[in-house]
């Protein structure tokens, strides 16, 4: 564990020779094989991209390799030696690093504190040395820290920054990246390609773990595809160096589906709007702090059948819009009417009786109670409701019935309803929720990022559905991220940028024309966007 | 996160405490479980607490032999440890509302003596004014009240500003207790006795005794408050909102739950119970408050309470186990000498005990998986 500041990172690559390999590796939880029988190499200098959909197996890969876990069957080998990781200091004394999809740095700490974890504790903080590296370590890297700043003021990206210059500064040999994208900006993330180069060109090896599948061509130099915990595919640099990016996307769609990527079509849906208004938001503003942004003016009209597209850079206050319609935020003035009847007094729960349906982008903070079962999250928006509770007394059978429909109707992968749900995969949850909220009389539908983090084929169904609800004749406020998700399935797009609306565009399918005119409205001022970023 | 895994476990493993043995265990045998969770632990700790009091000088044996003489196989012992229960289960009942809905009611002693002071101050008064059953729903009532109004400050700074329940609840309850206190000596003090006590509670208008026996029929009462919280927060809508409440604020108030009423309901409900329990004993056993009486049983419950991982019949069966501890010891104390408080060390050793039983299993399920 200790930071060796003297020996230099810059050891010449050797190509050919994997420092770590995993030979055979099987790995089980309860009711589920969580990797079967995998063996992967990985090589310095080389960006190695495991890629796979929600629940193929590469956090628990990532897991075996930080230590985290260890193999049921098979075994790791470090420069050719058999070894065993049997916790996460023996991965690191291995040189292995590993950046976790949600940060683990001490958001009270300075950047300097949080970077001499670990260290021996009769040492003081060798801060001169540590500034003298990172000044290396920005030429080099385009690291740039304040070593004194507070962790949790500075942005996402730079916090993910930090530990990569943790894992430089340990003078590790590989250096895990896991989901290091899905918390950046388009741009962020292009920085951080940009960077994992730099970072194997100097000798590392990087396993970089995504279910993106443009980024895996433009940041790896190697593609293993995971599938339902096995190895469906690999593609070596030669074979992705003689591809262009729509060739090697379709290769790594066919090894992951064994079909044609039906989804990234950009044909949009048929209009179903009718002319009946059913959601009418006027003036809506919201207080705002440093934390959270406010909404000021936040006018829309939705008709029935219609789906309203809200797109933007995340954080712009969208969440906020979604919270005010629901009823969750408190407003400061504005009006939300459902079917003309006002209900800006009306409570969350009320709005949702009367058929305003929101659902969260945060599922497991906010849209689910972790340690409840699953078939108790199914009914936690109708406690007390009939049937599921006569006279306030819980019918067992009766949520248990309901939560087994649920789980087959929206195919949830889950051992029982019994299971706690905190232990399903994102998109399981994301399931649960989206059952949830369609169930009974809804006339709006509020979804926030509906397909984030969900793998292809279950993106490809939740548009389906959000289709057929619409046609259903139901309102749909669809708030996503990904523009082309918005362009398949609005009728009409409304760009928000810093709490306010920048502009309504018609969907009208003019394709890259409208996609430039709605990215220079989702820029709105430049400061605007640094500070989501 | 930590808290929602206590709980996690808590609701999946409530197979291992004692109440639910018959329910099969997953992976290991249930009898090698019972044996590392529960009879394991207990024989530990009564073989350390032996080893002390041969070091003493004083026969464990006879010890432990008077403790179960005393407190189960004689009948009048067995009738006080029966009677004992009373406040603790009231008690019990109070800390399994509050902790299965995430709140660290930690006040219960503070809440519990003001209940004990208001009935024991108003129950003499109506003596002859009102009929029996009457005056003793009133001094219940009362208490529930008073228990609740004393734990508004840590409600509303928990519900409305966030502040930890932990830290208030217990400031609340030493000011209870020196409040209580005050109220005997100086407020409800009886005129015709020169220690400082509240009037009493003559024996016929005190709760009924059960059959020709000296047990309480607090008892009932209390066997009722436990079973009819743990139905209400397993199996009832309310319940399972303040449950939600407790596990996840963000998930409840998205669920359209308001968290702040919910939140004060919490306290107001395990308060007032707590209040019920001074009542129990004051109107079922004590007849009157005397001035710096604290038997501090609300402390003492929170682990029983744990143990059982908030289920209410564990709750039940460590509560009769630890008041038959309580009245055995204390006429053990008096025949052999060694003094009363050694109690607290058998009790002492047994949680430590149980606790390493807990982490044990842990463990080895762990390794299964």
């Amino acid at each position: 564990m200790d930071i060796v500041t003297e020996t230099p990172t810059n050891l010449p690559p050797e190509k050919g020779a994997g420092i770590i390999g995993i030979h055979g590796v099987t790995k089980r939880f309860p009711g589920v094989i969580a990797i079967d029988d995998v063996s992967l190499t990985f090589h310095p200098g080389e960006v190695h991209v495991l890629l796979g959909e929600n629940g193929a197996g590469k956090s628990t890969l990532v897991g075996i390799l930080a230590g985290l876990q260890e193999p049921d069957e098979g075994y790791l080998s470090l420069n050719g030696q058999k070894t065993r990781l049997s916790s996460p200091s023996a991965s690191l004394d291995a040189g292995i690093s590993t950046v976790f999809q949600h940060s683990v740095l001490v958001p009270t700490l300075t950047v300097l504190e949080n970077l001499t974890l670990g260290a021996p504790w009769y040492e003081r903080p060798p801060r001169d040395r540590i500034a003298a590296r990172m000044a290396e370590l920005k030429n080099e890297f385009a690291l740039s820290l304040p070593l004194d700043a507070i962790t949790g003021e500075l942005s996402l990206g730079q916090q993910q920054q930090i530990e990569i210059a943790r894992a430089l500064l340990r003078d590790s040999k590989v250096l895990i990246l896991d989901e290091a994208t899905s918390m950046l900006t388009p741009q962020g993330a292009e920085e951080l390609g940009a960077r994992m180069q730099k970072l194997v060109k100097s000798g590392l090896a990087v396993i970089f773990i995504t279910h993106k599948l443009a980024e895996a061509y433009r940041f790896g130099n190697r593609i293993s595809v995971l599938k339902q915990g096995a190895l469906a595919g690999q593609m070596g640099p030669e074979q992705i160096g003689s591809m262009s990016e729509d060739q090697a996307i379709d290769e790594i769609v066919r090894m992951m589906f064994g079909r044609e990527a039906a989804t990234t079509s950009n044909t949009h849906r048929e209009s179903t709007a009718r002319d009946e208004v059913v959601l009418q938001v006027e003036g809506l503003t919201t207080p705002g702090d440093a934390d959270v942004m406010g909404l000021e003016d936040i006018s829309l009209t939705l008709r029935a059948g219609e789906i309203l597209g809200v797109a933007g850079i995340d954080g712009n206050g969208q969440k906020q819009m979604a919270e005010a319609v629901a009823g969750q935020l408190p407003v400061t003035s504005g009006r939300v009417m459902l079917d003309g009847e006002d209900i800006s007094k009306a409570t969350v729960a009320h709005r949702r009786r009367r058929g305003l349906r929101y659902l969260t982008d945060d599922r497991l903070e906010e849209g689910s109670v972790a340690a409840f079962p699953v078939s108790e999250n199914t009914v936690l928006k109708d406690i007390g409701q009939p049937p599921f509770w006569v006279n306030g007394l819980e019918r067992p059978q009766r949520i248990a019935q309901h939560a087994r429909e649920m789980i087959a109707n929206f195919s949830v992968r889950t051992p029982s309803e019994t299971t706690p749900i905190g232990r399903l995969s994102g998109g399981n949850i994301q399931k649960v929720l989206l059952g949830r909220e369609l169930h009974g009389e809804a006339r709006v539908v509020v979804f926030n990022k509906p397909t984030y983090g969900l793998d292809l084929q279950n993106i490809d169904t939740s548009r389906q559905r959000i289709s057929e609800i619409a046609e259903r004749g139901l309102g749909v406020v669809l708030i996503s991220t990904d523009l082309d998700e918005l362009m398949a399935l609005s009728d009409r797009i409304l760009v928000m940028e810093g709490g306010r609306i920048r502009g309504i565009v018609d969907n009208d399918g003019s394709g890259e024309a409208l996609r430039l005119r709605i990215g220079r409205m989702m820029a709105g001022e430049e400061e605007h966007k640094q500070a989501s970023a | 996160m930590t808290m929602e895994d206590d709980i996690k476990t808590a609701s999946a493993d409530a197979g291992t405490n004692p109440a639910d043995a018959a329910t099969p265990a997953a992976e290991r045998s249930t009898f090698q479980r019972i044996l590392t969770v529960t009879v394991g632990p207990i024989v530990a700790a009564f073989v350390l607490s032996a080893i002390i009091l041969m070091l003493v000088g004083v026969n464990p044996l006879t010890y432990y032999g008077y403790i179960l003489e005393r407190s189960l196989f004689s009948g009048l012992g067995l009738q006080q440890t029966a009677t004992r229960m009373a406040p603790l289960l009231f008690l019990s009942a109070s800390l399994i509302i509050a902790f299965r809905a995430g709140i660290w009611n930690l006040g219960t002693d503070g809440q519990f003596l003001l209940g004990a002071v208001i009935s024991a101050a108003t129950a003499p008064l109506l003596v002859g004014v009102l009929p029996g059953w009457a005056l003793l729903l009133i001094g219940f009532v009362l208490a529930a009240l008073v228990g609740a109004v004393w734990s508004v400050i840590p409600a509303l700074l928990k519900a409305y500003q966030g502040v930890n329940e932990i830290i208030t609840t217990l400031m609340m309850s030493f000011l209870g207790v020196l409040m209580a206190s005050t109220l005997v000596k100086l407020v409800f003090r009886d005129p015709t006795t020169t220690v400082p006590q509240t009037r009493t509670l003559p024996v016929e208008d005190r709760l009924p005794r059960l059959f020709e026996t000296s047990i309480s029929s607090g008892l009932i009462w209390g066997l009722v408050a436990v079973l009819l919280v743990h139905l209400m927060m397993t199996r009832t809508a309310f319940g399972l909102r303040l449950r939600m409440v407790g596990a996840n604020p963000a998930a409840a108030a998205h669920a359209g739950l308001s968290v702040p009423l919910l939140t004060m309901a919490t306290f107001g409900l395990s308060a007032g119970f707590a209040g019920m329990a001074g009542a129990s004993e004051i109107l079922g056993v004590a007849g009157n408050v005397r001035a710096n009486w604290d038997p501090a049983y609300g402390l003492m419950v929170i682990p029983l309470v744990f143990l059982a991982r908030f289920h209410g019949v564990g709750a039940i069966v460590l509560v009769f186990f630890y008041s038959a501890l309580m009245i055995g010891s204390e006429s053990a104390a008096r025949r052999l000498g060694v003094p009363q408080d050694f109690t607290l060390v058998l009790v002492a050793s047994l949680l430590i005990c149980l606790g390493l039983g807990e982490f044990i299993d842990q463990r080895k399920r762990k390794k299964e998986r």
